[in-house]
C-alpha cells in the first residue's frame, strides 16, 4: 500500500517532469530558431523586406499581411527556397516583380526563418519545424 | 579653480557657435591652380574637380542634361533595377532623404542605371513608379555603356562595371554623392549605412544654406 502510494507519487513525478521539460525544449527551439532566423534574414531578406517588414513601395511586398502568411504559411518554404514570381495580393496591394531563390538556405535555415517572419511584423504564428519544411518542400510546383 | 573652468565653458561656447555659423563642407576631388587675370593683375585661383557636361534619357524618355541640374545640389548614385543586394537598401536611404526635400526646387537626385542592357526607360519609369514616385525631381537615367561607366569612375569617383564573376554581372559601389551648384564635389556617403544618410542631410542642409543663404 505504502509502496503503491511512492510509485503512483513517482509516476506523476516523472510524467509531469518530462511534459516540464518537453515544453521547455519546444520553447528552447523555438527561442533558438527564432535568433538565427533572425540573423539569416538579416542577411537573406532584410535588403528587399526591410528592417521592419515592410516592403519598399511596391517594389517588395511587406510581411506585415499576417492573413497572408497564415493562409500561404505551408508555401512559404517553396516561396523562399524557390523564389516567387507573377502577381499577388498582399495586404489589398497588387505585387509582380521577382524574388530570386535561396539555394543555399538549408531546411533549418528555412525553418529557423519563417519561425522569425511567422513571429515578427505583427504576425504570430509559433513554432515550425525543420520536418515541416521538408515535407512542404515536396510539394512545391 | 572656478576661473579655469568658467574659461572652458566660455571657450566651448564660442566653439560651439563659430562651428554653427561657419561650417562648409569639404570640396573633394582632384584640384590645380590655376593662373588668372583679375583687374589686371594675374592671381592664382584654384581649379575644382567638376562634373562634366552630360546628356542621357530619362524615364520619361526625355533627353536631359547637365543644364538641368544647374542652380542646384543634387545627390548621384550608380544602380540597375533588377539588383537586389545594396539596390533596395540604398534606395530605400535615398527616398527618404528625397521625402525630405521633396517639392524643393533648389534640390535633384540622379540615379544613374548601369544596366545599359535591360534598363531602358520605360523600365526605370516603371521601377520609379513602383517606388511612389511622380514627376521629376528624381531622375532615373540611361546612357551609353561608355557615358556611364566613364562619369562613375572619372567623375563622382565611384566603382561600376561589368564583372563576369559576379552573379549579375554587374558590380557597383553604393555611394551617395553630393553635388553643389558648380557641379563640385562636396561630400560621399554610403547609402547603405543609416547613419552615413543622415549626415548626408545634415550635409545638405549645410550647403543649402552656402548656396542660397537662410532665406528658404
Ligand atoms: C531581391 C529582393 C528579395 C529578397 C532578397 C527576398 N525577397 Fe521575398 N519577395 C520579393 C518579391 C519581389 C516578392 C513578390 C514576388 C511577386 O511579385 O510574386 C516576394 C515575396 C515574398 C513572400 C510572399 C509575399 C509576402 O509579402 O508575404 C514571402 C513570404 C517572402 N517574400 C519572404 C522572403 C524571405 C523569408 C526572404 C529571405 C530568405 C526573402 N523573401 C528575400 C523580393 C525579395
Amino acid at each position: 500500500m505504502r509502496n503503491s502510494l511512492i510509485y503512483t507519487v513517482l509516476l506523476a513525478l516523472g510524467i509531469g517532469v518530462s511534459v516540464q521539460s518537453c515544453q521547455d525544449e519546444n520553447s528552447l527551439d523555438y527561442k533558438r530558431y527564432y535568433v538565427n532566423g533572425k540573423r539569416i534574414y538579416e542577411k537573406s531578406c532584410q535588403s528587399c523586406h526591410g528592417a521592419d517588414g515592410k516592403g519598399l513601395g511596391t517594389l517588395y511586398p511587406p510581411l506585415t499581411d499576417t492573413t497572408y502568411l497564415k493562409l500561404n504559411k505551408n508555401q512559404l518554404s517553396c516561396i523562399i527556397r524557390n523564389g516567387q514570381q507573377g502577381e499577388i495580393k498582399i495586404n489589398n496591394i497588387t505585387y509582380d516583380e521577382i524574388m530570386p531563390g535561396n539555394e543555399t538556405l538549408a531546411d533549418i535555415d528555412i525553418a529557423q526563418v519563417i519561425v522569425y517572419i511567422t513571429n515578427s511584423f505583427g504576425n504570430k504564428q509559433g513554432f515550425y519545424d525543420t520536418e515541416a519544411v521538408t515535407s512542404d518542400l515536396k510539394t512545391c510546383k | 579653480m572656478k576661473k579655469v573652468l568658467f574659461i572652458a565653458l566660455l571657450g566651448l561656447i564660442l566653439k560651439s557657435c563659430t562651428n554653427t555659423s561657419e561650417e562648409k563642407l569639404p570640396i573633394l576631388g582632384e584640384r590645380e591652380p590655376i593662373e588668372k587675370t583679375v583687374d589686371g593683375k594675374v592671381v592664382i585661383d584654384t581649379l575644382y574637380q567638376s562634373i562634366p557636361a552630360f546628356s542621357y534619357f530619362n524615364q520619361d524618355s526625355i533627353l536631359i542634361s547637365d543644364k538641368d541640374f544647374d542652380n542646384k545640389i543634387y545627390v548621384s548614385d550608380f544602380f540597375f533595377t533588377s539588383c537586389n543586394t545594396i539596390c533596395p537598401i540604398m534606395h530605400r536611404n535615398m527616398l527618404n532623404v528625397y521625402n525630405k526635400y521633396k517639392g524643393d526646387s533648389k534640390v535633384k537626385f540622379l540615379s544613374h542605371t548601369i544596366d545599359i542592357k535591360y534598363d531602358l526607360p520605360s523600365r526605370l519609369k516603371k521601377y520609379a513608379t513602383k517606388l511612389g514616385l511622380e514627376g521629376n525631381q528624381w531622375e532615373f537615367v540611361h546612357g551609353s555603356r561608355d557615358s556611364i561607366f566613364n562619369i562613375a569612375a572619372k567623375s563622382y569617383l565611384v566603382a561600376a562595371y561589368e564583372d563576369n564573376t559576379d552573379p549579375q554581372g554587374l558590380v557597383h559601389q553604393g555611394w551617395f554623392i553630393l553635388v553643389d551648384t558648380k557641379k563640385r564635389i562636396r561630400g560621399a556617403y554610403d547609402g547603405t549605412k543609416e547613419d552615413q544618410v543622415k549626415q548626408l542631410m545634415l550635409d545638405m542642409d549645410i550647403l543649402l544654406k552656402e548656396e542660397f543663404g537662410d532665406a528658404k
